[in-house]
């Protein structure tokens, strides 16, 4: 059968894509960069960081989207700078700093969109009044390990400010011990809070017991 | 715990161990243990060939599960607009205050355990209290103290 | 019972059940919805029962057990038949004289509605204004039917709707005069249900499912709860009939795991459905096929998001997905699927047996039909009201509603729950309908309207919404999670008295960030509240801040209660109640309050008798100093 194309524009230049692709592949492809938190091309796309928010014209209407999600239609017209797209970035940035703050400062891909977009990452510190966890929800390592490694040792418990990673001891006889989810963490936690060990240092049980939700 | 899995075994039957029915399965368990221990999770994502992560995702995302015991009685306030605006937040301060527990948690004596809730549809009556299946209407915030002390 | 197989055999069936009863027998109806239910109407029913055997009259007089009539204020509610008598506030002791009433063709006048402004009694139902002026086309029925009886809701018309779509007309028919009607969905969102069925129908995907969204999640909405418990054949043969268009064959209702009675009354709905014919295989002996399973929710508002609902009826965490792909082409198992609202799927059967010109006569030019709203706050008349679209606020809120309760002033009314906001005296003459509340800022929402009144704070009702809104954030995504923590802990602080200079500007930013880049419409409609108030009560944000002032004297930290020495006289009564001793003062001494000691709950304002009135609340001026101790009370006269 063969693949059907469609035009679109991003950011003026005209794109051929695949039916079926999303504006992140198809930018991706045409070699626009569209920064990301959460996206993994091995992933399915997940849309919790919002960062990779795009303009989308359509029918006269312009709204934003993440770019990871959304698919291409023939005469879509993108925008992935604008001042609404960058002042959406870098207020992303400074919401999420309080949390994953180290020594006064955030580092690795946050730390780049920071100085791009800059971000104030001290804006909201003095009304964020909860422990920093160091970690933006992104779920690369809860995916990659239930969707690419297939063997689900560490997820997601809870819900809202309250929603945490953790890791599954009970399931520990299961991991290979890859510790792909390390290296994929963007703040660098699983790696940071592990103590040389081989599976990462904050479990289940420190959820339940409360330890992880004390302000 | 003697006879989780035997629970566990004849409600997850009674779906015919569909998995799309996970919750309706907790839900069940939930009612039956009056709680959610390790072992009935454990059990379900045995049985039901569910991931472990994916019981506890859920287990812990809504409020209908506790995975810990709860009290003998189980008080209520309502925090729906309705009665928000008729003065609950007075009343959820009263039995705070009164039985020592946040909402959310269960006194030490396992005596009660103190929930906020949004919405009853009791709206005329606002503000409202439950205990267990009791419901207290209109209630004064003097009379919060002798309603609860009827309940051992 | 055997299986219906036929339209002809279901009109025969009607047939007899209207033969079997005698319209002039009389009949006693007592209200039985979780609101009447809460104001004990088990008590008034066994109360009822007994009465009849007593007198001996239990097989000349019919009682029935309904669904909600609507008007809570007044539970529990008693309809006498065939007069339409109606009884407020029965009480169980009122039932032995009710029924000799009955039997006497009397009225017991004492319990009959009484015109808070005319004095006058009303006797007949209909008369009550507060039904008087509603158009109970969906709602109605549910006074004269026991849901846990099919016979009752076929004795009315009921499937009839669902056996002329069978087969009179073709799918493609049914689906044409749903796309004329106009019909939006009366869920929040107001997307067209023809446009929608069209979309899943057409999907070339098997098997399609249909699912009734009965998460009602809103504070102070209960409409659909009401109308599930009371007339759940109503929805089902909507949803039947949406199914037979769409081509699906297998149904879902979502229900709150809070609406147990909901959930009872439809599984004996399910069951009596299928015994009859009208679900499972063959419906009415038609080529048609048709299930329907339960599904309970577990606690989460986050979870009656329709994708996130269709995530949770595959046994996944009820988290939203990305629908840049609609639903109706993509939903449960990647299976084109269609949701609608209970009194989405409600609205069909009427629109189908009387026609879509007779539904496009109601309403305004964009929003056709009734909708129910929940009426509730600081309003007389407490309840469900049934409207044509159009209708203004005012109208509904005292012409139904019958004013502001206590005489106290209006301030404003939150329409739409958590996505909505509050809209001012001055706009009280706007038309309610999918679009008018918009353009406020506001939105109409699934029909919650809770009115305010002068002691209500704008600040705190923001402050309450944000906290809901983050207590229910699934936290997926960052601008909702992160965003709805920071404005919780801003407007905490503003109602503290810790409200900064630029508080505002901060959160414009952050809720416009939450607006524009949020995951679903949970996080992109939380700042709504938190806008409108800025936009139409801006004002009392700036007191709060700058004054640390609250002028509704609602906001603990920013109050004190003060005990006014000229109107004590020394009761003793909020003394005794004070839960932290912080009264001072004895017999025929004035008492005064000791502040460090009080913690604000509120007892001594609500127990000090109302002809004193000597304690008053102070908010943004010093607590003048407290008499001298020993200091004797001045008796007023008649004190």
């Amino acid at each position: 059968m063969k693949e059907e194309l469609v035009t679109l524009k991003i950011d003026d230049k005209e794109v051929k894509a695949k039916k079926g692709m999303t504006i992140l592949e198809a930018a991706k492809e045409a070699g626009i960069e569209i920064p990301t938190l959460c996206y993994h091309e091995k992933l399915a796309p997940y849309g919790a960081c919002r960062i990779c928010s795009v303009d989308v014209e359509r029918k006269g209407r312009v709204h934003v989207v993440a770019a990871c999600g959304y698919p291409v239609e023939q005469g879509l017209v993108v925008r992935t700078r604008s001042p609404r797209i960058d002042r959406i970035r870098k207020t992303i940035i400074e919401l999420v700093s309080c949390t994953i703050m180290v020594d006064g400062d955030v580092v690795g891909e946050i730390r780049v969109l920071a100085d791009e977009y800059k971000a104030d990452i001290h804006r909201f510190e003095s009304r964020f009044r909860a422990s920093p966890t160091r970690c933006i929800l992104c779920g690369q390592c809860v995916r990659y390990c239930s969707e690419v490694i297939g063997i689900h040792v560490i997820g997601f418990v809870g819900r809202g400010v309250d929603r945490r990673v953790v890791f599954f001891p009970q399931r520990a006889q299961f991991c290979p011990t890859c510790q792909e989810c390390f290296y994929l963490c963007p703040t660098g936690k699983i790696a940071a809070e592990t103590a040389g060990d081989t599976f990462p240092g904050f479990s289940i049980d420190d959820y339940l017991s409360g330890k992880m939700l004390i302000k | 715990m003697v006879g989780v899995s035997g629970l566990v075994d004849k409600v997850v039957d009674g779906y015919q161990r569909d998995r799309d029915m996970l919750i309706q399965i907790l839900l069940e368990l939930q009612r039956g243990f009056g709680w959610l221990p390790e072992e009935a999770l454990n059990e379900v994502s045995r049985q039901l060939g569910v991931p472990l992560t994916r019981v506890y995702q859920i287990a812990t995302f809504y409020k209908a599960f506790s995975l810990t015991p709860k009290g003998r009685h189980l008080i209520r306030v309502c925090m729906g607009t309705a009665c928000q605006v008729r003065g609950a937040p007075l009343i959820r301060d009263r039995v705070q205050h009164l039985i020592g527990v946040e909402p959310g948690g269960t006194t030490p004596d396992m005596r009660f355990t103190f929930e906020t809730v949004n919405c009853l549809g009791c709206c005329a009556m606002g503000p409202v209290m439950t205990v267990d299946n009791d419901y207290h209407g209109h209630l004064p915030i003097p009379d919060v103290e002798k309603v609860i002390g009827v309940y051992k | 019972m055997p299986r219906i197989n036929s339209p002809s055999e279901l009109e025969r069936l009607r047939e007899e059940t209207r033969g079997k009863r005698d319209p002039n027998k009389p009949c006693i109806t007592l209200c039985s919805g979780t609101a009447c239910h809460a104001s004990d109407s088990e008590s008034v029913s066994e109360a009822f029962g007994r009465a009849l055997k007593e007198k001996g009259l239990e097989g000349e007089i019919d009682l029935r057990r309904t669904g909600c009539h609507g008007f809570c204020e007044r539970g529990p509610l008693v309809v006498i038949y065939p007069e339409e008598i109606c009884y407020t506030r029965v009480k169980p002791e009122d039932a032995l004289e009710i029924v000799q009433s009955v039997r006497e063709k009397k009225v017991v006048d004492c319990l009959l509605y009484t015109d808070p402004v005319t004095g006058a009694r009303i006797k007949r139902e209909p008369k009550i204004p507060f039904y008087e002026n509603q158009q109970r086309i969906v709602f109605g029925p549910n006074r004269w039917i026991d849901p846990k009886n099919i016979e009752d809701y076929l004795f009315l018309g009921g499937y009839r709707a669902l056996s002329k779509a069978l087969f009179e007309m073709s799918p493609e028919q049914v689906l044409e005069e749903i796309k004329k009607a106009n019909l939006r969905g009366r869920g929040g969102g107001g997307f067209p249900a023809g446009r929608k069925w069209e979309e899943t129908k057409k999907t070339p995907r098997e098997p399609k499912y249909v699912i009734v969204n009965c998460d009602e999640g809103d504070p102070g909405a209960y409409m659909d709860r009401s109308l599930m418990e009371g007339n759940p054949h109503s929805v089902l043969e909507g949803l039947i009939i949406g199914a037979y268009t769409i081509g699906s064959h297998e149904g879902f209702v979502y229900v709150r795991q809070e609406y147990p009675l909901a959930v009872e009354n439809l599984e004996i709905a399910l069951k009596q459905a299928e015994e009859y014919g009208f679900l499972g295989e063959n419906i009415l002996g038609s080529e048609f096929s048709f299930r329907v399973k339960i599904h309970r929710g577990a606690g989460a508002f986050v979870s009656g998001e329709s994708s996130a609902l269709m995530n949770a009826i595959e046994g996944r965490l009820g988290e939203p997905r990305m629908k840049y792909i609609h639903t109706a082409v993509s939903g449960i198992k990647d299976r084109p699927s269609c949701l609608n609202n209970v009194e989405t799927w409600a609205t069909v059967p009427l629109i189908i047996n009387k026609g879509a010109e007779w539904f496009n006569s109601i309403g305004t030019d964009k929003s056709k039909g009734t909708k129910i709203f929940s009426l509730v706050g600081k309003v007389n008349n407490t309840g469900l009201v049934e409207v044509p679209m159009g209708m203004t606020l005012r109208q509904i809120i005292y012409d139904i509603g019958g004013g502001i309760a206590k005489g106290e002033k209006f301030k404003g009314v939150q329409t739409g729950g958590p996505s909505g906001g509050i809209i001012p005296e001055q706009y009280l003459d706007t038309p309610v309908d999918f679009d008018e509340l918009t353009k406020l800022g506001s939105i109409m929402g699934s029909g919650g309207m809770v009115v305010m009144d002068e002691n209500t704070c704008m600040v705190d009702t923001a402050r309450y919404f944000i906290n809901f809104c983050c207590e229910e954030s699934c936290g997926k995504c960052i601008p909702c999670r992160e965003g709805l923590r920071l404005l919780r802990e801003i407007l905490n602080d503003i109602c503290e008295g810790k409200g900064k200079e630029n508080d505002i500007e901060l959160i414009e930013d952050i809720a416009e960030t939450m607006r524009d880049a949020s995951f679903c419409a949970l996080g992109t409609t939380a700042a709504n509240p938190v806008l409108t108030t800025l936009k139409y009560f801006g004002d009392e944000y700036e007191t709060h801040i700058k004054e640390k002032r609250c002028p509704a004297k609602f906001c603990k930290n920013l109050i004190n209660y003060w005990i006014d020495s000229e109107k004590c006289q020394a009761c003793m009564i909020c003394l005794r109640n004070c839960p932290t001793e912080a009264i001072q003062g004895g017999k025929n001494l004035l008492h005064w309050i000791v502040q460090e000691k009080c913690i604000k709950c509120g007892i001594c304002y609500e127990v000090c008798p109302p002809r004193f009135g000597a304690v008053v609340k102070l908010s943004g001026e010093p607590v003048p100093p407290p008499p001298a101790p020993g200091t004797e009370v001045v008796r007023k006269e008649g004190g």
